[in-house]
């Protein structure tokens, strides 16, 4: 056996979660923020590592 | 080759095109800025644990060294931009704790152990290295229980958090780096005392990307959240009750456990370094035909606790290499400086047990 397997075991790992996600939720390209935060006037809103949230 | 190269490329644009049609222009800007960390840690052999292993057992900073440049890079431009628009972007602010000390320590000690961090298990993952396959899903995992128990552990005793900003947070903290590098210097071997064209290179790619990453999405570099996520929707689908967690069923948690991944700018990133690893791979010639190496029982396990802890450790220390050393420090947080003290030393450990669990010498 050789990396091939295990790498092609990660992307497969990886396309399952995204194909999981895009089952159950429901993406609306018009509610998209604007490309770049900077500039845009509006904090960014996403999740951070760092984050404590409450 | 060149079909398969062809190939390559075209997935890769062809996946960006679809991110940014389908779900908006930012999120497949993100998944690019992904695909090229993953390019340039695999592709130009840029990590963060071998680096710190090369120093503690050979002396040799070339590899840390460009992990300082690479965040000194960054904090020129991502400090005074923070200074000035704090109302769109923000920094990596973390509070310091006990919990955050000890969990720094124990991730630098399973990072040794497993020789990945945060951004290594997804490079491993992607270029088929089976150590970081196997740790990746339980590095998931234990993001998502460390992020369950969070404020547990915060409530132990932590401060607010502290910020260098400004200019003077600039001078500060590119004063600390240098400090930092010339005890690295000073400890080096005599011959092992310059940096290598690569590094720098590297180095260079890497800040150009966080500062991407800072720009389009309003936030730095991070990985752990996205992992956390992940596994969060996936137990919550199959009907783990999150009511018991503060931290998962705070509003904001909750508003992006029912958003897609494709959203999280976190979760993008990640994706795009896993792909990004497996595309350098699968390019080189002969990238994936390594014989996978035969474990022991107990490097197997060694590899499901060790990314367990890794992904635990990770949310109570605020970050991981990335989130915490790399942006932490880079946008002038000083949980940053006290995660890598605190890792640096785990790592010493790390580096004696790597051994001990049958994670070295493999064939």
């Amino acid at each position: 056996m050789t990396r091939r397997l295990t790498a092609c075991i990660a992307i497969s790992l990886v396309v399952a979660t995204l194909a999981f996600d895009l089952a159950t939720e429901s993406l609306n390209p018009f509610n998209a923020p604007a490309p770049i935060v900077l500039g845009s006037g509006k904090p960014g809103g996403g999740a951070f590592c760092g984050e404590l949230p409450g | 080759m060149l079909l398969r190269r062809g190939s390559l490329t075209l997935a890769a644009a062809a996946l960006v095109a679809a991110v940014s049609i389908f779900v908006g222009l930012r999120y497949g800007l993100l998944l690019a800025v992904g695909l090229g960390f993953g390019l340039v840690l695999e592709g130009l052999r840029f990590g963060f644990a071998g680096p710190w292993r090369a120093m503690i057992l050979h002396r040799n900073p070339a590899g840390l060294l460009g992990q300082l440049l690479a965040i000194a890079l960054v904090a020129i431009v991502a400090l005074p931009l923070l200074a000035v628009r704090g109302d769109e972007l923000s920094g990596a602010q973390g509070p310091i704790g006990w919990a955050m000390a000890a969990a720094a320590f124990f991730f630098g000690m399973a990072m040794q152990v497993l020789l990945a961090c945060g951004s290594g298990t997804l490079v491993n993952a992607g270029s088929g290295n089976p150590v970081g396959l196997v740790s990746l899903p339980f590095f998931a995992l234990g993001s998502f229980f460390g992020a369950y128990h969070l404020f547990w552990w915060t409530g132990l005793g932590s401060l607010p958090p502290v910020t260098l900003t400004g200019l003077s947070g600039t001078a500060v903290t590119l004063a600390a780096l240098a400090l930092v590098a010339g005890i690295l210097l000073l400890q080096a071997s005599p011959d092992q005392r310059r940096l290598p064209r690569r590094i720098i290179v590297a180095a260079a790619l890497l800040a150009c990307l966080a500062l991407l990453n800072l720009v389009v999405s309003g936030q730095p570099w991070g990985i752990v959240y996205g992992l956390g996520l992940t596994a969060a929707k996936s137990l919550n689908f199959a009907g783990m009750d999150l009511s018991g967690s503060t931290f998962w069923t705070t509003a904001s948690s909750v508003d992006r456990l029912s958003d897609s991944i494709l959203t999280d700018t976190t979760s993008l990133t990640n994706i795009g370094i896993v792909f990004g690893a497996f595309g350098v791979s699968a390019w080189r010639v002969d990238g994936l035909s390594q014989k996978l190496p035969r474990y022991q029982p107990k490097a197997w396990i060694s590899m499901i606790i060790g990314g367990f802890v890794l992904g635990y450790c990770a949310r109570l220390a605020f970050g991981c290499n990335v989130g915490a050393f790399f942006s932490g420090i880079a946008t002038g947080s000083l949980h940053g400086w006290v995660w890598f003290a605190a890792a640096f030393g785990g790592a010493f450990i790390g580096v004696r047990l790597r051994p001990i669990l049958g994670l070295e010498g493999a064939k």
